[in-house]
């Protein structure tokens, strides 16, 4: 069998220190072997965003990432947006605009959208159009996730 | 509370990552499947070697054909013709040979990689050609299908549809023409995961599945245990679209299961994924006649469907897309022959809008043939010959049920008809209706709890459509309580009632009513409640939602039961009921609860020299009747318009000769993503509240697919000149028919 690797992280402000096989991507360990299974598999690929987590500050495809870089660094997942049980402004949104279907794409989008409102705090509708695009939901139409985005951007502090 | 945009139930949840589906689903002692496929559509199959991978540590189990039961068991929602493994000779690439159990999905992957396959390639029938093709090889054994005429053929069935005599239809001006429409994937974003644990004497699967109860019978019937002994829970697939229907790789995990006497899991690739469902290809030719003012006398069409390997649902895709061929217009003659052709390909399965999109295509594009050749405007010719409400579409059937000229008109005014248009640029505008369910039964249980809230009991998949949402709100409108205090349950066979499917958009028709059917239970359960403590005489008592009422006396739901059961308690159960009845002598089973019409309308630009085409503005009219909860209904609308936009603008499976999918996953199989979106989407709802469904409501969702191609067509036509018939419109494809215009000629026919 594989070796192992030891990776000490700080996940959603907590930190973890998991034994795991050195192939595993961060996307497995999260879903495998730290019980975060809100980040989403589809791809594998790093083609349609559904693992999008944060690493260091920066959104990122957990499919195309080794746990073992994640070592000594800070993840935030889907589980670790919003405080203190209450949803972010950008989650209201999502929610206010009907923005969410079957929900699968969702968390990705939700962190590459909070990602990209820390970037550009407010964006206009081309720049949210250009910064989902690697994200792919097969429900909507975009249009919705995009006027959750802007919605979100309007109201001030995104980070809440 | 009917007719408001509730939040989605459920939504929390989705945005926060807690909603759990299947793949998210973790039970203890549980093993990881992979499957074992070969390199190729179509091999014999020599020899399995399991030697080497039962080496591999954690390896608890390889199945093969060989230790599966003989006759080998099968199944499929048509025909029971699919095996558990392939035996024999494999028939699509990507269908299992054997599968490996271990301990972790590494050390399955790896085991999986050294089973030794002694496999010879053979001839695979790829194309609706070779499909027809006598001397090809048959995909099915005859023997499988022993009192069928057409047996030792590759069409698995033929239907022959019509009315009026086409042979004698006059016209004034005759269109003949093909169309294609190739091989798509729903890509849905969560791919297919599956799970079967042992469960005392029966079994339990988990399933992304949109009809659990079908599911159910399926595994019941290929491990031979009673319904009762098969526990199905369903989790809120993440998207389905129809590829999650019916069962594709439970029955394998059940036997694993049984084998390993622990749960067993498969969570598919995105790649696996492809090789799993499909939209079937449609070759179309229509010849139709049309009258010189645009008045359609006769389509004569013969449609040729390839499915894949096993049947799956295809076959009833394919014949109501032709039954219903002719679209939502007054037809005198008609002549529809359809086929239903085996390959060695992935079986197709259902796919949004079922069949319609294909068949909509060829018919809407003759519409526009017509009108260019004739001189009628290609609104005005619609408009000529669309069904008004009354009028039949296929005679004898149930007949034009909407205003459908009204979300016509509307389509032409919201995408500014008949007004300058800019150099490059075109519009179109196509119509399509979808024949919905036909058959079918719901079962619904409402729970009034002593507290005043409700439990929703329902067998329907909440799949991003919406079906909690919608019959919270049912519920709540009709027994006054806020959704909060709401709860449904669904996707658990052993503690919610029988539903057929969750499909052609019937869940809100179907379920809706039975839902309102039990609440309505529920309030003669009060009425009678309350007669009996007050004494009061049959009419006396009114109960109204959330209040009962009486001479002097008005009680809510829970002050009532208070005091009629003091601390002993108790709960009010309502059941309801909706069934359409299997109708032996009607070609499908039955006549459609109603129609799902679409109008769609686009503006675009098109560069002549690459073939770019950009679109500015669409719209998308559908008549539902009555929009239930307006947001929902507007994105599904326009999520199914962006799907739309898929297959008419990028998406097709790409077969290499080896039967192989050349663009297999996200990076070579594009899907539009937010830079493919039109300037502007807009959906637009017809209400008439003239649905069969709660309110007047009609099934909705699938629409905004239907017509888009037609349209999007009609529009690179007037832009450019060039009328395209194969899908999909890719630049490349633009731009050949395009120079092929400079140099006089049609353009190329498409590559197989
Ligand atoms: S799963 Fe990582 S990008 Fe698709
Ligand atoms: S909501 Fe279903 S994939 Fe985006």
């Amino acid at each position: 069998m594989s070796e192992t690797a030891r990776v000490s992280l700080t996940l959603n402000g907590e930190p973890r220190t998991v034994e795991i096989g050195a192939g595993r991507t961060l996307l497995d360990t999260l879903r495998w072997e730290l019980d975060l299974t809100g980040t989403k598999e589809c791809c594998a690929a790093g083609e349609c965003g559904a693992c999008t987590v944060y690493l260091d500050g920066e959104a990122v495809n957990s499919c195309l990432v080794l746990a073992a870089e994640a070592d000594g660094r800070e993840v935030t997942t889907i589980e670790g947006l919003g405080s203190g049980g209450r949803l972010s402004r950008l989650q209201e949104a999502f929610l206010e605009t009907g923005a969410i279907q079957c929900g699968f794409c969702i968390p990705g989008m939700v962190v590459a959208a909070d990602a990209l409102l820390r970037e550009t705090p407010r964006p206009t509708l081309d720049e949210v159009l250009q910064g989902l695009s690697g994200n792919l939901c097969r429900c909507g139409g975009y249009t919705r996730i995009c006027a959750a985005v802007l919605r979100a951007a309007g109201a001030a502090d995104v980070t809440g | 509370m009917i007719g408001t945009s509730a939040r989605r139930v459920g939504g929390v949840e989705r945005v926060t990552g807690r909603q759990r589906f299947t793949g998210d689903v973790r039970l203890a002692g549980m093993l990881h499947v992979k499957l074992v496929t070969l390199d190729c559509a179509r091999a014999r199959i020599a020899a399995v070697d399991t030697g080497a991978a039962s080496g591999v540590p954690g390896v608890r189990a390889i199945l093969t054909a060989a230790d599966l039961p003989r006759p080998i068991p099968r199944y499929g929602p048509t025909y029971r013709d699919r095996p558990v493994l392939a035996v024999g000779e494999t028939k699509f690439h990507g269908e299992p040979v054997a599968a490996v159990v271990a301990e972790t999905e590494e050390a399955a992957e790896e085991a999986a990689g050294l089973v030794r396959v002694a496999c010879e390639e053979l001839p695979a029938v790829l194309t609706v050609a070779s499909a027809l093709d006598p001397s090809a090889p048959l995909v099915q054994d005859p023997e499988l299908r022993p009192d069928d005429l057409l047996g030792r053929t590759n069409i698995r069935r033929e239907w022959h549809f019509g009315w009026g005599d086409v042979a004698a239809a006059g016209a004034d001006c005759v269109v003949d023409e093909v169309y294609t429409f190739p091989m798509v994937t729903h890509f849905a974003i969560e791919p297919h995961a599956f799970i079967a644990a042992p469960d005392r004497d029966g079994l339990i699967i988990w399933s992304s599945i949109q009809h659990p109860y079908l599911l159910q019978a399926a595994i019941a019937e290929v491990v031979g245990l009673p319904l009762s002994k098969v526990r199905v829970f369903a989790p809120d697939p993440g998207g389905a679209f129809g590829g999650k229907q019916h069962a594709k790789f439970e029955p394998l995990l059940a036997f694993l299961a049984l084998r390993t006497g622990r749960p067993v899991r498969l969570a598919l690739t995105l790649e696996e994924t492809f090789q799993a469902v499909r939209r079937s290809a449609f070759e179309i030719r229509v010849r139709s006649g049309f009258r010189s003012d645009g008045t359609i006398a006769f389509h004569d069409t013969e449609c040729n469907a390839l499915m894949g390997a096993y049947a799956d649902i295809a076959p009833r895709v394919i014949a109501k897309s032709g039954y219903l061929i002719c679209g939502p217009y007054r037809v005198p003659d008609a002549r529809i022959v359809v086929r239903a052709l085996l390959s060695h390909t992935t079986p197709a399965t259902a796919f949004r809008g079922f069949g319609t999109p294909q068949v909509a295509w060829a018919i809407e594009s003759q519409m526009d043939e017509a009108a260019r050749r004739l001189g009628v405007d290609r609104l005005e010719i619609r408009l000529k010959n669309l069904a008004r409400r009354g009028d039949e579409v296929v005679p004898g059937d149930r007949p034009a049920d909407g205003d459908w000229a009204e979300a016509v008109s509307r389509a032409a005014a919201a995408i500014g008809w008949g007004s300058p248009l800019a150099l490059g640029r075109g519009r179109g505008i196509a119509v399509a209706i979808k024949a919905s369910a036909t058959t079918g039964a719901s079962y619904a249980i409402v729970r009034l709890h002593h507290d005043g809230s409700v439990t929703v009991m329902a067998g329907t998949s909440d799949m991003g459509q919406g079906a909690r949402t919608v019959l919270a709100q049912v519920a709540g409108q009709e027994l006054g309580v806020p959704l909060e205090r709401i709860a449904i349950v669904m996707g658990d066979t052993g503690s919610v009632p029988f539903d057929l499917q969750t499909s052609a958009s019937r869940s809100t028709v179907f379920m809706g009513t039975a839902v309102l059917n039990a609440c309505r239970e529920v309030r003669r359960q009060l009425a009678e409640i309350a007669r009996e403590l007050f004494g009061l005489a049959e009419g006396e008592v009114v109960v109204e939602p959330g209040i009962v009422r009486a001479p002097g006396l008005e009680l809510r739901y829970e002050e009532l039961l208070a005091q009629a059961w003091g601390p002993v308690r108790g709960e009010l159960i309502g059941t309801g009921v909706r069934r359409g009845e299997h109708v032996p002598a009607h070609p499908l089973g039955g006549p459609p609860a109603f129609y799902e019409f679409n109008c769609t309308a686009v503006e675009l630009e098109v560069d002549r020299e690459t073939g770019e085409m950009l679109v500015l503005r669409h719209v998308s009219v559908a008549d539902v009747g009555r929009a239930l909860n307006p947001a929902h209904v507007e994105v599904q609308d326009e999520g199914a318009a962006v799907m739309g936009l898929g297959h008419t603008l990028m998406e097709h499976l790409l077969l290499d000769e080896h039967g192989r999918i050349r663009n297999l996953g996200a990076l070579d199989y594009r899907i539009p993503t937010t830079k493919d979106l039109p300037l502007e989407l807009r959906s637009l709802l017809v209400e008439n509240g003239d649905g069969p469904g709660p309110y007047g409501a009609k099934g909705a969702g699938e629409g905004g697919l239907l017509a888009v191609a037609p349209a999007v067509a009609s529009a690179v036509a007037e832009a450019t000149g060039a009328v395209i018939r194969d899908l999909p419109l890719t630049p490349e494809r633009v731009w050949q028919a395009v120079e092929a215009l400079g140099r006089g000629g049609r353009p190329d026919p498409p590559a197989a």
